[in-house]
């Protein structure tokens, strides 16, 4: 059941040292305010899963908070490579990384799995690649009724998942919107789902098929306004490309991503998301 | 009439657009294939349908996305699915006639390499990873990829296999169970490639003007094959140049400032 709570306190009630925690957000609607809270709170040894890495696993990375990261793409799309991760891959800084890394096509059935209540994933996928060597969690199935060989690999449920909204209505009930993801998979294999939200209203007032999660199978929500910045939320504020194209010089240098982590992110509030987003306004 | 000034980088973008046809279903990868396929669509083939990984179906971006989800992305698509039923039912289905991928290292089967350079559990660069490429290589019906020719990009053994080209030569796709063609083409900075059809061995059927064979070679690690009947690539035409510096001076407007101006 749906409860109303600051992001501080969604975070200290749910999220434990060790726990294996996804966040969410396919380009869109990356949950950046709820990472930075992680990383404030300085919750660590967590397993990561998340499909495209992106900047907040760096920077969770960088701060050292990760033990063990499953993930598809861990790159900064169309800018380069992720400075922080590559850092702890390559030099094991701030402390050394484990992954698992699997194709989108895996994670993505991999999720699905996870919320179909399924122990594993079966899809065709990884036909002559390495990464079978590699990941002793990518395995062979073959279908009873044909024989084709197909991959398996295990569901993923996570302790907690973190998403970003558009808003929720007064139950908390959520409504998602554009690009949707693997959100509501991600969701739903979880035991619990942390949401923050760009409002909150009275009417959600959708089309009858909307991608809605109903308030009982959501934890806790926040109100966080900008909470996806630099990613975007449809129709409330576009992508800030610059500050991805940005973040590469920073997460370059140890010291430079420290300060940075320090002015951005360890000294400030959730409040400064809606701060961040001025000027990125789309048209409702 | 004068004859027209383009980059290497631009007749590489162009050549790539040139292949795709108005009836494509094509899952485009980030880079130089959004290019390729935005030209498409902006020039010969206006009713091509573009498919991001991201879920977006029959998008018609006006800026090139940054990301493979740009909020451009979905606001123009025809329709958007989740990331869940884009690789289950579009991808795995079989809808997609071709996936348009880049590579950071590529061998003379077209096997790709965008995981590591150097050792898996110590390398010396750790790239992003496959993200949706190693099924996009398998399940679409051809694969066209399009990148700027090295030594360190062509080599002549990949440091891993990230997504299964043709594998070690002549049926080994078959051999694995994988229905699919592979990949057909190979669109450079210097020449156009496709694949021998009994070895498929990438063979170099097209100089782009100013290329030389020995210049081809400097750039690729292996010996080079070039087709018998080598041709010229066609130069760019003034539509076509216009249009790509048009999308690329709009794209980068767009990335360059916080506030997005409208056209």
């Amino acid at each position: 059941m749906a409860e109303f709570l600051s992001l501080n306190d969604a975070v200290k009630t749910y999220l434990k040292s060790g726990d294996t925690a996804a966040f969410e957000g396919f380009t869109h609607l990356i949950p950046h305010a709820a990472a930075h809270e992680v990383i404030r709170q300085g919750i660590d040894e967590l397993t990561v899963v998340r499909m495209t890495p992106d900047l907040i696993y760096d920077q969770l990375v960088g701060m050292g908070l990760v033990k063990r990261m499953i993930f598809s793409y861990a790159g900064n799309p169309g800018v380069g490579l992720l400075r922080r991760v590559r850092d702890a891959i390559e030099n094991g800084w701030p402390r050394s990384l484990e992954i698992e890394e699997h194709s989108h096509a895996a994670l993505a059935n991999a999720y699905e799995a996870g919320a179909a209540g399924l122990p594993c994933a079966v899809f065709r996928g990884y036909l002559g690649t390495d990464l079978p060597k590699v990941n002793s969690n990518i395995k062979n199935i073959t279908c009873p009724f044909s024989g084709e060989q197909l991959a398996a690999v295990p569901s993923i449920k996570p302790d907690v998942t973190f998403i970003h909204a558009l808003r929720a209505d007064r139950k908390g009930n959520v409504l998602l919107e554009g690009i949707v993801g693997v959100q509501k998979e991600a969701v739903l294999a979880a035991k619990h789902a942390i949401v923050t939200v760009e409002e909150v209203v009275g009417e959600l007032d959708t089309p009858i098929n909307a991608c809605i999660l109903p308030h009982w199978t959501v934890s806790a929500i926040c109100t966080v306004p900008g909470g996806a910045h630099p990613s975007y939320t449809q129709g409330y504020y576009a992508r800030d490309n610059k500050t991805y194209i940005d973040w590469d010089p920073i997460a370059a240098d140890r010291e430079a991503f420290q300060s940075w982590m320090h002015d951005h992110v360890l000294t400030q509030g959730p409040e400064v998301f809606a701060e961040r987003v001025k000027g990125l306004e789309v048209a409702l | 009439m004068s004859e027209l000034s383009f980059t290497p980088d631009e007749m590489m973008a162009i050549a790539a657009s040139r292949a795709l046809t108005n009836t494509d279903v094509c899952f485009v990868g980030i880079g130089p294939p959004s290019a390729a396929c935005n030209i498409a669509r902006l020039t010969h083939a206006p009713d091509i349908t573009l498919i991001y990984e991201s879920g977006t179906i029959g998008t018609a971006p006006d800026v090139l996305p940054l990301s493979i989800g740009d909020g451009e992305l979905c606001d123009t698509a025809l329709t958007t699915v989740p990331v869940t039923e884009m690789f289950r039912y579009w991808l795995q289905g079989g809808k997609i006639t071709v996936g348009f991928l880049g590579a950071a290292q590529i061998d003379r089967f077209a096997n790709i390499n965008t995981t590591v350079i150097g050792e898996y559990d110590n390398p010396a660069v750790r790239l992003p990873g496959g993200g949706g490429a190693p099924e996009i290589a398998s399940s679409s019906q051809q694969i066209y990829i399009t990148m700027k020719q090295s030594k360190r990009g062509f080599v002549e053994k990949l440091d891993f296999l990230t997504s299964f080209g043709h594998g070690e030569g002549g049926d080994h796709r078959a051999r694995l169970g994988i229905p699919t063609n592979g990949p057909t083409l190979l669109i450079t900075d210097l020449a156009i490639w496709r694949p021998d059809p009994v070895t498929k061995e990438m063979t170099v059927v097209s100089l782009h003007a100013g290329t030389t064979k020995e210049r081809v070679q400097q750039t690729v690690s292996w010996d080079v094959r070039f087709s018998d009947d080598l041709q010229e690539t066609p130069v760019p035409t003034e539509e076509e140049l216009s249009v790509l510096r048009a999308l690329k001076a709009r794209t980068a407007a767009a990335h360059a400032g916080k506030r997005l101006e409208t056209a």
